[in-house]
């Protein structure tokens, strides 16, 4: 999906505002938003890829005059409508209709377990060889879908090298539209600055980023 | 929950969470104590102190900075530091030629759990536009300047794996334990947006 949450290489956004001794939440309703979202992905009600998905459709105009706890929000009302956990009229008399029934599961109350256990992992076990060993030179392919991807725009259609072969997850592309999930290794890639960038880039300087295998080709 | 609003009117946002809070708790779905639990882990377990303690480990421990290097992943989870976001870690060293540096392009992607949740300018539009870019300009602005020679390996994580930066170990530490020089680590210093000082 080409909107404006796939920065890397964009001009003009100003300095970076740091803050001293910033807090974790600036608010409750922060606080709020993030321990609902977190604990309803570990109901599974949703998965991350989707919260990335819905999160990207947030126009851009809004996404970028949007708090990041904003656009969370924004993206798990959208998450929740869709798959009609609630719905806007609930939301507008804030209590349930029980027109939707209520037969999804209760947040998970291990709330300790399932942070550290993790149960969002999405390494799977592959039954077949990775296309690309250590060392190759891969060329990224030139696409622009208007579905999730983890290959950004300043990373299409470039020339690097394998450093690494990650394992197997789930490939985000289908995992964010609920598509049989398909697991497809991911590689550490490297890239030189003057790839990404131009001559003018030092010479010195690379990149790394990790990308699936359908997402490269042999250069 | 209380809102801090000190007698204002609610604004449009808290509204809206509000609305979602009773919703969900009409509908049986909020368990308070599970909220509780995942606010407090974030708020007051975890953070950079666990990284910082990574750091000053691999400095101290040859051993376990060559088994951190080379299965990042296991090695943290072995320290019972696992979890959501930091399952899957690799770790990066700075040296005198290579210096490091984290983003996430896409979104927000961080090592949550050894440096607990990311600060709002990594997460915000100038860092992650500008440091793939010019990773030079933006350590400039964080006060780092590296030698023309220095090879800057910037790290996007746009997927399954997270990054922790093993910053130089500062000169005139010698005598100092694994607890002090602990003390010593930054959180951007485990981004690669800082170094570590010297004690002054």
């Amino acid at each position: 999906m080409d909107s404006v949450h796939d920065l890397g290489g964009m001009d003009n956004f100003g300095p970076i505002v740091r803050e001293e001794n910033e807090p974790v939440f600036h608010s409750e309703w922060e606080r709020e938003v993030f321990s609902y979202t977190l604990a309803l992905l570990g109901t599974g009600y949703f998965c991350v890829d989707e919260m990335r998905r819905y999160t990207e459709q947030i126009p851009p105009v809004q996404y970028l005059a949007s708090s990041y706890y904003e656009n969370w929000l924004a993206a798990l009302l959208s998450i929740l409508e869709e798959k009609k956990v609630v719905t806007p009229e609930e939301l507008q008399k804030g209590k349930s209709l029980l027109s939707t029934g209520n037969t999804l599961p209760p947040l998970p109350k291990e709330g300790a377990e399932f942070i550290t256990s993790n149960p969002l992992s999405a390494l799977q076990e592959l039954d077949k060889s990775p296309l690309f060993k250590i060392g190759d030179k891969v060329t990224t392919k030139v696409m622009h879908p208007i579905h999730h991807t983890r290959l950004p725009r300043y990373t299409r259609g470039k020339s690097g090298s394998v450093e690494k072969v990650h394992g197997a997850f789930l490939l985000p592309d289908r995992n964010a539209h609920g598509e049989a999930e398909t697991p497809e290794y991911n590689y550490s890639v490297r890239f030189s600055a003057q790839e990404l960038w131009g001559r003018d880039a030092p010479s010195t300087d690379c990149l790394f980023i990790d990308l699936f295998e359908s997402y490269m080709e042999h250069a | 929950m209380a809102e801090h609003n000190h007698g204002e009117p609610l604004s449009d946002i808290q509204l809206r969470v509000k609305a979602l809070e009773a919703v969900l708790t009409d509908k049986g779905l909020v368990d308070e104590a599970t909220l509780d639990t995942l606010t407090d882990h974030y708020e007051n377990r975890v953070g950079p102190h666990i990284g910082a303690q990574i750091v000053a480990r691999a400095w101290t421990d040859p051993d376990f900075k060559k088994e951190l290097l080379e299965d990042g992943s296991a090695t943290i989870a072995k320290l019972g530091f696992a979890g959501l976001e930091g399952t899957h870690v690799e770790v990066k060293e700075n040296t005198s030629h290579v210096h490091n540096i984290v983003v996430c392009t896409l979104c927000s992607c961080y090592p949550w759990s050894i440096l607990g949740l990311p600060p709002t300018w990594y997460k915000s539009a100038p860092y992650r536009s500008r440091v793939v870019k010019d990773p030079r300009g933006v350590l400039e602005e964080f006060g780092v300047t590296l030698a023309d020679d220095t090879e800057v390996r910037v790290w996007d994580s746009n997927a399954d794996l997270r990054y922790l930066v093993l910053p130089q170990r500062p000169a005139g530490t010698d005598g100092m334990t694994a607890d002090q020089l602990a003390g010593l680590v930054n959180r951007d210093s485990m981004i690669g947006s800082g170094l570590v000082s010297a004690p002054a």
